[in-house]
């Protein structure tokens, strides 16, 4: 056994658990399925090895890493719009009643609508393609960032207030030392499931949209991850349509990661709770 | 004494050899409660919570409020604090008004500090960040002086170690603890305690009552301290105040006439017993009331 502490040590320990092994099984169990079916003929999506072959194809091709890049600077425009634009807005309405009663009517009427709905719209409103893609992959991280936002500033409990006030805080002290930190779990939360929306809006949008002006720089595999997966499908590769595919839920799952990370990092009180 | 948890002795210890760190001088803290009614809702139709209450916290004791849940004991703690509106009625601070005809919420301020039932440590600040809290608040001190002090205060009350602790990595009894500590640092003329030690459990809330007392001894501030439990009242106050349900009022004033400091050697004691059973009736009349009238647990 490794000595604890090294990366040896935390790698001997993630995968000792039974919890490690039961995953790894049920994923090799499933691959084989899946390539049963698929040599079978019972299922016409490809089997994981020609997948497998295709994704290591495309690694070398730059085509297929600017759909990446593409992807990822429109889900990371939009996220940052969302977080710089719903997060002064939710803590406006958390903390001002004619704020909250003037804003939030109209954010509740625009809210229902599927940021993909936007595409038409965002299409004819915004100069450039590249900015109405950015645009609802915005909307799509807004809604969540703000009603998170207002749900964690409100459940911040009346004690603090009184405590803080009777020990002679000021409004902005009381905004700075209380508000926000009481905030920032539930911005956390809210940035973690708004950049999961982006990522499953922004493929959609590319979709539609044919990937973008910028489409054109990378040939057929560029124009976005989206437009990556459809332009596969209308040229016939099917191996590409499944590596595209599994490309978004890497990239999901990464952002997803690193925001939790860093979450962690701006939260050091809820560790080991 | 024998049954004396090792903790508190100490505690005993740590409290001994350390010099008092809050200035004794200056500070009263004397509230007068005169005829204070407090009506949820309108005069005619609203639910009467507070009705014509009246009875002093004298400065440096500590007086301990019993009554069943729901009766308006936190309402009153909360006029005093400035959280809450009055109907009618004064309260003074010292002589001067808190609240009253003209000014039915008192301001919120450090000369009096609550701590609340459930805690209300920061839990985004660490220990030492949440004590020295009041002093930069209030721009006395800056944040060495605040921290040095800060840490000074928690060495007092024996919760050394724990400064760079979030109060979410400690036990609840030290919470309240620490919350103490917090609210002394603020220099208060008068702690207001409501039910700070309910959920614990009776082993911790002894190890509780015994550091309290010690604190109590060390800076004799005013302690105006809210219970339901009647011996918790006895064995903690100068002076007990039992009152009656909803709408509540004081039903019977009683002076507890144990010397501090005192110790849990008291609880066995003929003279803490004759004040139990002179008082437990009373209570227990209370109590029936209230389950009759549906006064639930907040």
């Amino acid at each position: 056994m490794p000595a604890p502490g090294t990366l040896a040590g935390q790698i001997w320990r993630a995968t000792a658990g039974t919890k490690f092994w039961r995953g790894v099984v049920a994923t090799i169990v499933f691959l084989a399925l899946w390539e049963t079916a698929a040599r079978t003929g019972i299922s016409r999506i490809p089997a994981p090895s020609a997948v497998a072959v295709t994704f290591a194809d495309l690694m070398r091709d730059p085509g297929y890493w600017f759909s990446w890049y593409l992807s990822t600077r429109r889900v990371f425009a939009g996220f940052l719009a969302a977080m710089l634009i719903g997060i002064p807005l939710g803590l406006g309405m958390a903390v001002s009643r004619a704020f909250y009663g003037t804003v939030f009517p109209v954010f509740e009427v625009l809210r229902p609508i599927p940021p993909l709905a936007w595409v038409p719209a965002a299409i004819i409103f915004w100069p450039t393609q590249e900015l109405s893609i950015a645009f609802v992959t915005f909307l799509g991280a807004f809604y969540a960032v703000v009603i998170n936002v207002i749900g964690g500033a409100q459940a911040i409990d009346v004690r603090y207030y009184q405590a803080a006030r009777s020990m002679g805080s000021s409004g902005w002290d009381i905004f700075r030392r209380i508000i926000l930190p009481g905030t920032l779990p539930s911005i956390v939360v809210g940035a973690t499931v708004g950049i999961g929306i982006a990522w499953a809006v922004v493929v959609a949008a590319e979709m539609i949209s044919g990937g973008g002006s910028a489409g054109s720089m990378g040939g057929a595999k560029g124009g976005g991850l989206g437009f990556f997966i459809w332009n596969s499908y209308v040229g016939g590769s099917y191996t590409q349509i499944v590596v595209g595919m599994i490309s978004i839920g890497i990239a999901g799952y990464v952002s997803s990661a690193l925001l939790r990370k860093l979450g962690e990092l701006v939260t050091p009180w809820l560790r080991d709770m | 004494m024998s049954a004396e948890p090792v903790a508190t002795r100490e505690l005993a210890l740590a409290g001994a050899s350390a010099p008092a760190v809050l200035p004794q001088t200056g500070r009263k803290g004397e509230i007068r409660i005169a005829n204070v009614v407090k009506i949820y809702g309108s005069e005619a139709t609203g639910v009467r919570a507070v009705d014509n209450c009246t009875f002093d916290v004298p400065a440096g004791k500590i007086t301990v409020v019993v009554g069943p849940s729901g009766c308006g004991k936190t309402t009153l703690l909360n006029a005093i604090a400035g959280f809450h509106s009055i109907s009618s009625g004064t309260i003074h601070l010292d002589g001067a008004l808190l609240c009253g005809p003209g000014r039915p919420k008192a301001d919120p301020g450090p000369d009096r500090i609550v701590v609340f039932q459930n805690g209300a440590l920061f839990p985004w600040k660490t220990i030492i960040e949440n004590v020295a809290f009041g002093p930069m608040m209030q721009g006395r001190m800056n944040k060495k002086e605040a921290f040095e002090r800060a840490r000074a205060m928690l060495a007092e009350a024996g919760l050394r170690n724990l400064e760079d602790h979030y109060p979410g990595e400690i036990s609840s009894g030290m919470r309240r603890r620490v919350e103490i500590a917090r609210a002394l640092m603020n220099d208060p003329k008068v702690l207001l305690l409501d039910e700070p030690y309910r959920a614990l459990d009776s082993l911790t809330k002894s190890v509780m009552h015994e550091a309290l007392l010690e604190t109590f001894d060390r800076n004799q501030v005013t302690i105006f301290f809210i219970t339901h439990d009647l011996e918790e009242a006895i064995f903690l106050g100068h002076r007990v105040v039992i009152m009656t349900t909803r709408p509540c009022k004081p039903k019977k004033i009683l002076s507890v006439d144990i010397p501090h400091p005192r110790d849990y050697s008291v609880l066995t004691a003929k003279r803490f017993r004759e004040y139990l059973d002179e008082t437990v009736e009373a209570v227990h009349e209370e109590a029936l009331k209230a389950f009759a009238a549906g006064e639930r647990e907040r």
